[in-house]
């Protein structure tokens, strides 16, 4: 992408006089040499996949380790019985990024947004909206431009590997594409998508990536539900005209030195943290992890 | 990364890494070798050695050598179908020095007796690298048209390539040459902007002192 700030993006915006997420469609018709229609019906192709995921979970299923799986299905029968403490729309949040966080540990497919670890956050505030008809389609396409827009300036600036950055690049990341999304969606301004980008990256700096066994199952399934709540919250923050005190630029700036001040062994190699406790070596150790005989 | 780098790919889970990589990893050798393959010893190093398995990296790399692609819903069953289509395979750990961590060597035997040797990498979001070609480094992405030649370490191989695609209007994006000894097998990679027309790649399989070309469009993937 030609833009390495959110800051460009807005002023480009504002020169040309095209919403946020024309300009990521315009530069990325610049970058590719594709047709307009060629970019979007990929967009609405990925918007499609994500659709597809959500409807192919399945709630028996069990991760190859058994650490995972179900916790979407049980959500959601909780939810039939009474309405969750966060209210009805939260707890589809919460159930949708259970869901999909689920189906890639069980190696269902899924769309990486931006990674695979972190695939539940954006269709988690999305899949729920959409359905509740909060939005046509199309919207919901121009939405994913701006993610992916917020996105792209992150994996430039700082990182979206969870080994490179920690969590914090991955559902960091990944909460705070969701939060401009949705901003844009409920009619945010530019500045405002920025904002609560900044907002959800902010609340989730300094994230580690902690895995037990280093699979992709703990704690990744379940913090995709606290990148789409922060989402959420940002989102309505920035709404609501609060504003974050350090630049939406600058916020990604410090996470990539947070990340690169990380030790190691939190950075997606399964040493630290979580993964290093009594019980997170236990299951490492249980778990038939050799291929030194054949198959 | 452009823009479906960051929303994308689509593609069966856990792990951009370890599984959509290494189906890529897999497809590519099998584009490499322009055979289907009949048997493959694979090794795997550093990450995909020690969490490889809870990954589904062995399941993916075989998908990859049965022709499918990161997002084929078969990748969980890949063993399975391996048996069905006659493919045998073999996992070992191997530590490879100086390796990327989450690289995969592969020894691979087509059905009609070609041979061929990868080692590649998975470098992240599913994107890989081509490490090594039969003991020879190369280092390329696999994500453009790329055209692998292997001649005699003599002179005129270069020129006789770089001038048919110039002829026929194809911009070389990258190139490397490697060769094993002076006068002995050499290797060169050219990445191109545009494809590289069929009969171009067939004149270059006849000239004297050209040993094997090897050309696929990593765009189309």
């Amino acid at each position: 992408m030609s833009y390495t700030s959110l800051k460009e993006i807005i002023s480009e915006a504002g020169k040309r006089q095209i919403p946020f997420w024309e300009v990521i469609l315009q530069d990325d018709l610049e970058e590719r040499k594709v047709t307009k229609e060629a970019s979007m019906g990929q967009m609405k192709a990925t918007w499609e996949a994500i659709i597809h995921a959500s409807g192919n979970y399945e709630g028996s299923l069990k991760s190859s380790s058994n650490l995972v799986g179900g916790d979407g299905k049980r959500m959601a029968e909780y939810m039939k019985d009474k309405e969750p403490l966060t209210g009805n729309f939260t707890g589809e949040v919460i159930t949708e990024a259970l869901r999909m966080a689920e189906s890639n540990a069980c190696m269902k497919r899924i769309v990486a947004a931006p990674t695979a670890g972190a695939c539940g956050v954006l269709p988690a505030v999305l899949v729920p909206y959409y359905k509740h008809g909060k939005a046509e389609e199309s919207r919901i396409v121009e939405a994913l431009y701006v993610a992916a827009g917020i996105g792209q300036v992150i994996a430039y600036r700082a990182s979206i590997s969870g080994a490179a950055g920690g969590c914090q690049a991955e559902i960091g990341s990944a909460s705070a594409m969701a939060a401009g999304a949705l901003t844009y969606l409920e009619g945010g301004n530019n500045r405002q998508i920025c904002q609560s980008a900044a907002m959800a990256l902010k609340n989730l700096l300094g994230l580690v990536c902690d895995p037990v066994a280093g699979l992709v199952e703990v704690p990744c399934v379940k913090r995709n539900v606290i990148g789409a709540m922060n989402a959420l919250s940002c989102a309505d923050m920035a709404l609501a005209g609060i504003e974050s005190r350090i630049p939406p630029d600058q916020v990604i700036d410090a996470m990539k030195e947070v990340g690169d001040k990380m030790d190691s062994t939190l950075r997606e190699t399964g040493l630290g943290g979580l993964a290093a406790t009594q019980r997170g070596m236990e299951i490492a150790e249980q778990l038939d992890l050799c291929y030194n005989q054949n198959i | 990364m452009n823009l479906f780098d960051i929303l994308g790919p689509v593609m069966v889970g856990p792990s951009s890494s370890h599984t959509a990589g290494a189906v890529r990893i897999g497809y590519i050798a099998r584009e490499l070798l322009q055979d289907e393959i009949a048997s493959a010893d694979i090794y795997l190093h550093g990450s995909f050695a020690t969490t490889g398995k809870g990954h589904g990296t062995d399941r993916a790399l075989i998908a990859g050598l049965l022709g499918m692609k990161p997002d084929d819903m078969r990748i969980p069953d890949s063993f399975a179908i391996a048996g069905k289509q006659g493919l045998h395979f073999t996992f070992q750990t191997k530590n490879i020095k100086d390796a990327h961590p989450n690289t995969a060597l592969l020894l691979l035997t087509g059905k009609n007796g070609r041979t061929l040797e990868v080692q590649a990498a998975s470098i992240g979001g599913g994107r890989i690298m081509i490490q090594k070609l039969d003991g020879i480094d190369v280092n390329f992405s696999s994500e453009k048209p790329t055209l692998i030649v292997h001649n005699l370490d003599q002179p005129g191989h270069v020129a006789e390539v770089t001038s048919m695609l110039s002829h026929k209007s194809v911009n070389i994006a990258t190139m490397q040459l490697y060769r094993d000894k002076r006068g002995g097998y050499a290797v060169m990679v050219l990445e191109t902007d545009q494809p590289v027309p069929a009969e171009s790649i067939k004149w270059l399989e006849h000239l004297e002192g050209i040993i094997k070309v090897t050309y696929f469009n990593g765009e189309e993937e």
